[in-house]
């Protein structure tokens, strides 16, 4: 192999004879090679700035806050963006959860009667559990998305159902009547599709296009059965 | 995709050696095996002419990825090989299960020794919700004809139906595929469905009971009946034309009792949905005395009232 490559450089010397003596310089012998690996300059300062140690805490705490703002906004709005799935977080979804699960017990504490809606914990069951059986699902069936990302997703989108049980809860006040339920019923339809778009908006793509429908459907069934508690609670 | 259709091919191969001839299949398809070993290592050599040695191993394996050994079940990819059906696969299994007739066998023509979960599991837990949420549904119907009639969501039943169902999907066929076992050890002539196997063929058969729970909603009683004989009968029909080829070999007895075992307990399923979950009325609602209840025969089914009075 040198015997090959010393006639190119001797050329190359001949042509350029300002490198003449780099000819003779092998880097490959003991020489050690040294330097600092530089980051460009502006990429550093940004990362000293936003150095979660020296921060405030409030400074913090608002940014996680925002974020997860932020990531209602897309669920809201879903489009094709993938910032639900870049930087996932649970905190989202955690809240969501509660809200609905505080939002669907009842009242009264004498609920030995009450005829049996969901209880908080049935609630919270249903929800993660479901969430991670549908990833697994998903996972199984060779989607190129990560647990917790899928888990995010799912959590967040179960934001207009939160929306649609505030409307419920408020309509309820009103007492109760076919023309209430009516109304009850389109804003629980509505808000039930608007979750299975959004959620299918952020999921379909990580599927093969071949099996996208066995992955959406278990969202819809996950959805429908969300739908369904907010639907029948009754105060 | 290339690699896909390939492995789905030699599938396909091997089901019809093994249906044409049972003894030969596994020897034809060893020398198909090898032979395609040898030529892989023919290509890699050919490719890799001057080119490093684990160059050469990627690609062999690469090549000879599809004639691997099942992973070790502790891992990920083992459970994912049975989740590997496309949409249109699954669609077809269904349309299999819904149109049974005789001579045709879901296992050979439908699963073609690649059985999946995803039927079983989703189905399930399709059919347990939609079992909750119609039951319930009746429940409000009831209630616009008589305002007398209190309405609660019933939450509990949703944890029943499930309960129920995956039992039923799961312990069933474990208890069918042990008893076929047992009775080739005796008779040496019988095939064997595997486990997996049968687990599809019930999960796929329950498919039939999801629009007949939807249909269940018409408050007229004789078209609920009506409805519920339909699925039943094509559900059992689907179970006993897939069973069918293997109990044939064994004794006449013992077949009559496993397929009508089966059956009764397809039946007992339907029956026990019916009258627990579809209810004419809700008994402890209505009235409190007990010479008021409608007085059809559900109501003699005392399993079927026991959780309603105590909930």
């Amino acid at each position: 192999a040198e015997a090959e490559d010393s006639p190119g450089e001797q050329e190359a010397a001949a042509s350029k004879p300002l490198f003449a003596g780099l000819s003779d310089v092998s880097i490959s012998q003991d020489i050690p090679i040294e330097g600092e690996i530089t980051i460009p300059s502006r990429a550093r300062a940004q990362e000293h700035d936003s150095s979660t140690l020296n921060e405030s805490i409030r400074r913090t705490i608002m940014r996680d806050l925002k974020a997860v703002g932020r990531k209602f906004m897309h669920v809201l709005y879903p489009r094709k963006s993938n910032a639900l799935l870049r930087d996932w977080d649970l905190w989202g979804p955690l809240i969501l959860c509660v809200t609905l699960a505080l939002m669907l017990q009842k009242s009264s504490i004498d609920g030995k009667n009450d005829g049996g809606g969901p209880e908080f914990a049935e609630v919270f069951v249903i929800i993660w559990f479901g969430a991670v059986t549908i990833t697994l699902n998903s996972k199984l069936l060779g989607g190129n998305i990560s647990f917790f990302q899928s888990l995010c997703v799912l959590g967040y989108c179960i934001l207009p159902l939160n929306i649609a049980m505030l409307i419920c809860r408020l309509l309820l006040l009103a007492g109760q009547g076919p023309i209430n339920f009516m109304i009850r019923l389109f804003v629980v339809l509505l808000m039930f599709a608007w979750s299975v778009v959004a959620s299918t908006a952020f999921l379909a793509d990580s599927q093969p296009p071949n099996r996208k429908a066995l992955a959406v459907y278990p969202v819809f069934l996950f959805y429908f059965v969300i739908s369904w508690m907010i639907l029948t609670f009754t105060p | 995709a290339a690699a896909d259709e390939l492995a789905f091919h030699e599938f396909e191969e091997a089901t019809n050696l093994l249906a044409e001839t049972p003894d030969a299949a596994t020897t034809s398809q060893s020398d198909e095996l090898t032979s395609r070993e040898h030529v892989a290592v023919v290509v890699g050599s050919g490719i890799g002419y001057g080119a490093e040695v684990g160059e050469e191993e990627d690609d062999k394996t690469s090549l000879l990825q599809e004639e691997k050994p099942q992973p070790r079940f502790w891992t990920f990819d083992y459970y994912q090989s049975f989740f590997d059906v496309d949409t249109s696969q699954v669609l077809d299994r269904i349309k299999g299960s819904l149109l049974p007739h005789p001579g045709h066998n879901f296992v050979r023509h439908h699963l073609r020794n690649r059985p999946d979960l995803y039927g079983p599991f989703w189905i399930c837990a399709t059919l347990a919700f939609v079992l909750a949420v119609t039951g319930n549904l009746t429940l409000v119907l009831a209630q616009r004809r008589d305002p007398s009639i209190h309405y609660s969501p019933q939450f509990h039943k949703v944890t029943i139906a499930g309960i129920t169902i995956y039992c039923y999907a799961w312990l069933v066929p474990l208890a069918l595929w042990g008893f076929l076992r047992w009775r080739q050890g005796t008779r040496e002539r019988m095939g064997l469905y595997t486990f997996l196997e049968t687990v599809c063929v019930y999960g796929y058969s329950l498919f039939v009971f999801i629009p007949t729970v939807v249909l269940w909603l018409i408050p007229v009683q004789w078209i609920q009946w009506l409805f519920g004989a339909l699925g039943l009968a094509l559900s059992a029909a689907g179970l006993v034309f897939t069973l069918w080829p293997v109990v044939r070999e064994d004794t006449r007895l013992v077949a009559a009792a496993l397929l009508s075992t089966v059956v009764l307990l397809h039946a007992l399923l339907a029956l026990g949905c019916k009258l627990y979950f579809f209810q004419p009325l809700p008994l402890d609602h209505v009235v409190p005395a007990p010479q008021a209840t409608p007085p059809s025969p559900n109501v003699l089914l005392p399993s079927s009232i026991q959780p309603m009075t105590t909930s």
